[in-house]
């Protein structure tokens, strides 16, 4: 474990009880600091199991999780991570503010400052003048801005995202791609991304890693050496196409077929 | 087609509004006539079963003192009830959710006790206070109200969604945080539903509570005591305003649940 | 599994009913010994021991059957017009929602009557119902008393069960209706194949409240009008002579809270059978 890993885990293993189901294997990982790491496999391959066990939200059965240099459970109880998950998970009865601050209300900041990063955090996701909406009101691309924007409120080292984008459309996603992108850049923090979609794995990771099911285990990690900052012409370039293909057999070869195909046919990108 | 510009908004608004509850109006209409002319003249209803809706009235304008006594006593007791019953089936049920496995286990007996006719115990909750005292009727009132209020704040507590729990967990929020934050407020529209049937089942409560015997100027022995004289239109009256009572409070509690839990689609989606 | 699921269930059942036994007995104990008037004052007479209760239903009584069996008749009485009533007013129910869901104009003209008289206090009708029933003849005679207990039942269950089959049958999955008229189908085919089945579980929430009501409405029907065979009728007698055996009185609620949990319990194994799967945790 080097000084600038976020998260290290090592022999790590999961066993639900019930159903006697090994969701985790053996897992071994490094993530840098200022990495954007996803996590891709089919159904059952414990890629959610594995980002609640780096929040200390699951207790591994075996094996040790490190982040940001202490145990899993102390990082939690810091407040070291944001989570966002598939679902925005906003609170009907608060408003877009006060849903953004309810972090910063339990850490005990004071008013004056949860206020001035609300703001903040609203022009990052760009939701500026929507302070005062109610979520049932806004789209579903926007309410996971707000819950981006809550996970960020109190400037965590680590971002952990669970499918977020998933109940998505495929333009909503892509443009939340991009957002994405943007404020890892500003804010400079680590990311671990949850995905089934490997062109969205490629296209947001410095590195893909992945997994298989039955038991669940890390498979292989594949280096995004696309060139940064990403953009919509990154997507068409030869050398996408070639990280999506390896991608994706590297997935098949474990028997993974439920994986989302990207929408775009590669073979004319190809020389 | 005229040149002139169609009626401003507002006034196409309103006709069709009125359009919408003519069918309603109709309805009250014929039901009114039914009562006044079509029961007592046509079909020869006996005047004990249904009066002519004018003697009602008549009934209710001269009785109007006893019965607006009757009115504030039995609402005393059935208020009570409610703020007791329901009290306790706040607290009952913070606790229950707390420590789960007891409330799991407990559940279906709950609901099993709903199930019994708790106006039947009005006897014995005489002979602890004496059938004078309002406390017997409270009582009555106060069970009432307590399963129903239980069971659905239980329900609003628990049916919390896991990611919630998830993110208050990535929070370190405490037990007291994640119930204070999350799942209190998630349950106030279970609350306030099961509040209204409540206030129902508390005028229930009273009134009939009263058969049983009661203060003689509550409004259930003024029942039972103009059915005993065969004073019909007085008991109808006295129904009336039971029932007109009955449907304050339930408005009131509307009301009330608009101003708290406005947040909530369905309200707001009713407001429009 | 499945068996020790049963005994977990046998032995929480037994220790529900023990934790009962003991509260009552305790809090008797206690309060007869500091001799506290609040709420009130705890005694033989208010509060009889459990056993006491239960002992007294094999006490024979003025009718010369012992008292088990004596509340064993009064419960079927009851029994019998509250599940007439009961039956009665579900079919009514389940038919007017039927045709409030379809006739829009019927809907809008008494929607808000049913839902109004949700918050009316029917109950409050009861004495003069049966009371007047009685002086009503039917092809010369007056009806029978449990007829004229089990009208009461009926009210009582009709409404809940007309609000919730329209609001069920107007819960039908949108999608699956489109699969439909895909299928050009009739609109009676629709109702039966769809939207009925999508009704079920609302209705089946419905007839549980009824259920209870239906019991509660027979026996308040009696009691005023002094029905003698039922329930209701044994409560204001036993009332009358409480003074004397309290025990009388107590042993009746038990028998008509028993009578309501087993209304309840039957409709809830009904769900089971026409719903054919979990109801949603009883309620």
């Amino acid at each position: 474990m080097t000084d600038a890993s976020v998260v290290s885990l090592r022999g790590l293993s999961k066993v639900f009880p019930r159903g006697g189901v090994t969701a985790l294997q053996d897992i071994d990982l490094e993530i840098e600091r200022g990495e954007f790491v996803s996590l891709i496999g089919p159904s059952g391959c414990g890629k959610s199991t594995l980002l609640r066990v780096v929040g200390d939200i699951v207790e591994p059965s075996a094996g040790e999780a490190i982040v940001n240099g202490k145990p899993a459970r102390r990082a939690r109880l810091d407040r070291d991570y944001g989570i966002v998950f598939q679902a925005p998970v906003l609170y009907d009865w608060r408003t877009v503010a006060k849903n953004i601050s309810l972090p910063l209300e339990m850490l005990g900041w004071s008013r004056a400052r949860r206020a001035e990063r609300v703001q903040e955090m609203l022009d990052l996701v760009e939701l500026t003048g929507f302070e005062g909406y109610h979520p049932w009101q806004l789209s579903g691309g926007m309410q996971q801005r707000v819950s981006i924007a809550r996970a960020l409120s109190f400037s965590p080292a680590l971002l952990l995202m669970d499918e977020p984008f998933g109940a998505l459309d495929e333009m909503t996603r892509e443009r939340l791609n991009m957002e994405l992108l943007r404020i890892w850049r500003e804010t400079g923090s680590t990311v671990v991304f949850v995905t089934h979609s490997i062109s969205e794995a490629v296209f947001l990771s410095t590195r893909a890693v992945v997994m298989s099911p039955r038991p669940g285990r890390i498979t292989s990690v594949v280096p995004i050496d696309l060139a940064q900052p990403r953009t919509n012409a990154t997507r068409e370039q030869p050398r996408f196409f070639e990280l999506v293909t390896q991608v994706r057999e590297l997935l098949h070869m474990t028997g993974a077929d439920e994986i989302v195909e990207p929408a775009l046919a590669p073979e004319e990108g190809l020389e | 087609m005229s040149v002139l510009a169609t009626p401003g908004a507002p006034r196409g608004r309103v006709a069709e509004r009125a359009r919408y509850w003519l069918p309603a109006i109709v309805v009250f209409a014929l039901g009114l006539a039914a009562w006044q002319w079509l029961l007592p003249d046509v079909l020869h209803v006996e005047s004990f079963l249904l009066p002519r809706f004018s003697d009602v009235l008549g009934a209710l304008r001269d009785e109007r003192s006893a019965l607006a006594r009757g009115a504030w006593i039995t609402f005393k007791e059935a208020f009570g009830g409610f703020v007791i019953g329901s009290g306790v089936a706040f607290l009952s049920a913070l606790v229950l959710a707390r420590w789960r496995p007891f409330g799991n286990a407990l559940m279906p007996y709950m609901i099993a006790a709903n199930a019994i006719p708790i106006i039947a115990f009005a006897p014995i909750t005489n002979a602890w206070f004496g059938i004078l005292s309002p406390w017997s009727k409270i009582t009555i009132a106060a069970v009432l109200c307590f399963f129903p209020v239980l069971v659905n704040t239980l329900r609003g507590l628990t049916s919390v969604d896991p990611e919630s729990i998830e993110l208050m967990r990535s929070y370190a929020a405490r037990e007291s945080s994640v119930f204070r934050r999350v799942r209190i407020p998630n349950s106030l529209p279970y609350v306030f539903t099961a509040l209204k049937v409540a206030s129902v089942l508390a005028m229930i409560g009273a009134v009939v509570g009263d058969y049983f015997g009661g203060s003689t100027q509550a409004l259930g022995v003024v029942i039972l005591s103009s059915v005993a004289l065969s004073h019909y239109e007085v008991a109808w009256a006295a129904i009336l305003v039971a029932s007109v009572l009955g449907l304050a409070f339930y408005a009131s509690i509307s009301l009330v649940e608009r101003y708290v839990v406005g947040w909530h689609p369905s309200v707001t989606r009713r407001a429009s | 599994m499945a068996v020790r699921r049963l005994l977990q269930r046998v032995l929480v059942f037994f220790l529900v009913l023990g934790g009962l036994w003991a509260v009552w007995e305790g809090y008797k104990w206690l309060w007869e010994r500091t001799g506290w008037t609040r709420p009130f004052r705890v005694n033989d007479y208010t509060l009889p021991h459990l056993h006491e209760i239960l002992l007294q239903l094999g006490e024979p009584t003025s009718t010369g059957d012992d008292l088990w069996l004596y509340l064993l008749h009064a419960a079927l009485f009851t029994a019998r017009a509250a599940a007439v009533g009961f039956l009665f007013g579900a079919l009514i129910g389940f038919g007017l929602g039927v045709a409030l869901s379809q006739f829009d104009v019927l809907r809008r003209g008494f929607m808000p009557y049913v839902v109004a008289s949700q918050t009316i206090p029917i109950l409050a009708l009861a004495p003069i119902v049966v009371r007047g029933l009685g002086s009503v003849s039917i092809r010369g005679e007056p009806p029978p008393d449990w007829l004229r207990v089990s009208v009461i039942a009926v009210y009582l269950t009709f409404f809940p069960v007309t609000v919730n089959t329209l609001r069920g049958l107007q819960s039908a999955d949108p999608l699956a209706l489109e699969l439909m008229h895909s299928y050009a189908a009739r609109g009676s085919t629709v109702l039966w194949k769809l939207r009925v089945p999508s009704a079920l579980p609302f209705i089946f929430t419905a007839l549980k409240v009824a259920a209870t009501a239906s019991v509660v409405g027979a026996i308040i029907g009696e009691a005023p009008a002094s029905i003698q065979q039922g329930l209701g009728g044994a409560i204001i007698n036993f009332n009358q002579y409480y003074v004397l055996e309290p025990t009388n009185l107590w042993a009746t609620n038990l028998y008509a809270a028993a009578l309501g949990i087993a209304f309840f319990l039957a409709v809830v194994l009904a769900e089971k059978l026409v719903v054919r799967r979990a109801p949603e945790r009883l309620v």
